[in-house]
């Protein structure tokens, strides 16, 4: 037992309980009564823990009620800690007071699964919109995913601002550019913002719901659907959930060439953002010359992946698609080409003092907050926060490579821009390193069909940052529950902090330098 | 600035050129895609992108678009902030319940006469998302739609195509 192993013990020893057959190795999971809950979430805060994810189950497949459940971290340990609530009486503790990404997601799931948080400072809805019935709870196993929604007429309160010269702005769901639609809410004096509260959901699609009426094989293409500049990553992780419950190993080659895609996806986007970041501090140049890199990358993908963003190429045990000793030489060949090409504009980034002006001291994410609110990714080390789950818990073939990350104290723009070049930089090495030991072999191995009312669990280090997928089997063996946590629904809430005491013209640039998925937060 | 300018002069021009490219397929789409909007839209055809529940897959694509490779703007197309100056709406699905008011709004206030394109698979049928009580599937259940680019996301090529095929060049 490790480390939160032992302070959950401490304070709750005489009634918990390892659930050792449910829960295989990748994360211990401790089983305690419903009062605890929140007794346990101070214990781990003390413990100095990371909130990861706090998620609830229908479990009456197997007669159980509801499963309540948070999973915490510290120094690469995973611990989830579960709890049950009755059928009839279907409530919890709120650990929203020790932990502050809770307060979304216990608002998700009571708006979803109708399990009530007791003492949640904040009782509004979230993704469920005013216009949905109070009583349509999605998650639930009673609840008909066919049938159409019936709606009703309700209201949104805001958190609004008064006093002299106060305003508002409410800008989206439908913005300026060509992005994903949320709602931003901002209370301003002149173009100082004092408050921005963010509403999202529009992008809604009931992706976890839909898991539950597939197969495990099927599952994978609407994980790769998640969010689309991140199907790689989340088809991964989905898949060593898989791997991890059902006992399956891939073979090598296949561990290899999925890192590569990884790789490949994490400069692609890195690109595409350091690019228009600089377009929204008006230096259009860097956009142009950004995004013709990244479109070389695409290009290839597609030439050697069959698709620009890789999607449908990793699938339970191994990866559907193989390289030619051509297609190792000239990735080989790319990656040198984009190091030349990539280390000259970086100096453009870095000389340009009108750029460097917008970019510095804009919009910054202290590390306390970053510590307080659970940041994830490329966000938590440009505040300080040394996270990578590449690096924390590596698989194979990061246990070999082990990549090194830089951390930035500062918080602002140009930090989390900064973090992203020196990434880019650290995955062409990478991804030539892996070209040049690729292991020769098949690259892909049986998966059996996993056993029932089991769990499994995997966490990836995405472009964005920490994936994680929560999956659990049925009475049959089949889909019970797929928990989907994106880094964007913890850092989502880092924006809104992210944003004080900066003026208005700065948040494009601000929200730009997060970059975060709508689609992978609402789901 | 003397590396900037150093910069722009190595890059030089790496728009896919009109009469011999490597794309061929860009090259033709294209010329024939400038030759309908000057007839039909006085050289601009000005696009409203709305993403009405997508994954963000479509939107990366209609992006690149944009990029210095495809620079659909030298074709006469451009995106607009304003639903109120568009000449069409390139509609991204499935059409989440959540969408559904807003997609309807700007399709709205988009003056006629207008266009409608909806992109990719889930724009058709909702794709993989299907239909379900978060998603009404195509982006047809709410608005009229003019033609349908499929895919998983369209290609960039793909899409210059299939707005071309509409608007009749």
């Amino acid at each position: 037992m490790n480390g939160l192993g032992r302070a959950l013990f401490a304070a709750i020893s005489t009634d918990t309980n390892k659930d050792i057959d449910q829960y295989p190795a990748d994360a211990a999971a401790y089983r305690i009564p419903r009062g605890q809950f929140r007794e346990a979430a101070k214990r781990m805060k003390m413990a100095g823990a990371r909130l990861v994810a706090e998620w609830a189950t229908d479990e009456t497949p197997f007669g159980r009620g509801f499963g309540i459940y948070a999973c915490y971290e510290k120094d690469s340990e995973y611990l989830i800690v579960k709890t049950h609530a009755p059928l009839e009486d279907p409530t919890f503790p709120s650990i929203t007071k020790k932990f502050v990404p809770a307060y979304r997601f216990e608002r998700q799931m009571k708006s979803l699964m109708g399990v009530i948080p007791l003492d949640h400072p904040d009782q509004r809805p979230w993704i469920k919109h005013e216009d949905w019935p109070q009583d349509a709870w999605p998650l639930r196993k009673s609840f008909d995913p066919a049938k159409p929604l019936q709606r009703i007429s309700g209201k949104y309160e805001w958190i609004r601002a008064e006093g002299e010269g106060v305003y508002e702005i409410p800008v989206g769901p439908v913005h300026a550019g060509i992005i994903e639609p949320g709602h931003f809410r901002f209370q301003a004096v002149g173009e100082d913002i004092i408050n921005l509260e963010e509403r999202l959901g529009y992008v809604h699609k009931g992706i976890e719901k839909r898991f539950e009426g597939m197969s495990w094989e099927e599952g994978v293409r609407l994980a790769t659907r998640v969010s689309g500049d991140t199907t790689v990553a989340h088809a991964l992780t989905y898949c060593r959930a898989l791997e991890a419950m059902s006992g399956s190993n891939p073979p090598k080659r296949a561990l290899w060439l999925r890192a590569v895609m990884l790789e490949r996806e994490r400069i692609a986007n890195h690109l595409g953002d350091i690019g228009a970041i600089c377009n929204d501090a008006a230096f259009s140049f860097l956009l142009y010359q950004f995004s013709r890199l990244k479109e070389m990358l695409l290009r290839t993908n597609y030439k050697f992946f069959g698709h620009r963003f890789m999607m449908d190429t990793i699938i339970p045990g191994g990866t559907a698609v193989d390289i030619s000793q051509d297609g190792t030489e000239e990735m080989l060949r790319e990656m040198d080409w984009l190091k030349k090409e990539f280390n000259r504009l970086v100096v453009i980034y870095d000389e340009n003092p009108s750029l460097e002006d917008r970019v510095r001291d804009t919009g910054i994410l202290t590390p306390e907050k970053a510590r307080d609110l659970c940041v994830v990714g490329f966000t938590a080390r440009a505040s300080g926060l040394n996270i990578d789950c590449r690096i924390k818990n590596p698989f194979p073939p990061y246990d070999r490579i082990i990549p090194k990350v830089p951390v930035l104290k500062s918080g602002d723009v140009h930090a989390r821009v900064w973090v992203r070049i020196e990434e880019i930089r650290e995955s062409i090495r990478l991804i030539r390193d892996l070209l040049n030991t690729l292991p020769p072999g098949p690259i892909k191995s049986n998966l059996p069909q996993p056993p029932p009312d089991r769990a499994g669990f995997a966490v990836v280090e995405g472009w964005r940052g920490e994936i994680v997928y929560w999956l659990q089997s049925g009475p049959n063996g089949e889909i019970n529950r797929c928990m989907i946590r994106d880094p964007s629904s913890v850092n989502w809430l880092a924006l809104e902090q992210a944003i004080h005491g900066n003026i208005v013209p700065d948040f494009p640039l601000i929200n730009k330098s997060f970059n975060q998925s709508y689609s992978g937060h609402d789901l | 600035m003397l590396r900037i300018l150093h910069q722009i002069f190595r890059t030089g021009i790496v728009t896919e050129p009109l009469p011999q490219g490597a794309e061929k397929e860009i090259a033709l789409v294209g010329a024939r895609l400038e030759e309908a909007i000057r007839r039909r839209f006085r050289r601009s055809l000005t696009i409203r992108q709305v993403d009405a529940g997508s994954c963000n897959g479509c939107e990366l694509e209609i992006h690149a678009m944009n990029n210095p490779i495809y620079n659909c703007e030298r074709f006469g197309m451009h995106f607009t902030a304003s639903p109120r100056f568009a000449d069409m709406l390139l509609v991204t699905g499935p059409l989440t319940i959540n969408m559904e008011r807003t997609l309807l709004r700007t399709y709205n206030a988009t003056p006629p006469p207008k266009l409608v394109v909806a992109v990719g698979d889930c724009g058709f049928n909702g794709g993989i998302f299907g239909e379900s009580y978060a998603s009404l599937g195509g982006i047809g259940k709410i608005i009229p739609v003019d033609a349908y680019i499929h895919g998983c996301p369209p290609t960039p090529a793909d899409l210059l195509n299939g707005i071309l095929k509409l608007i009749g060049g």
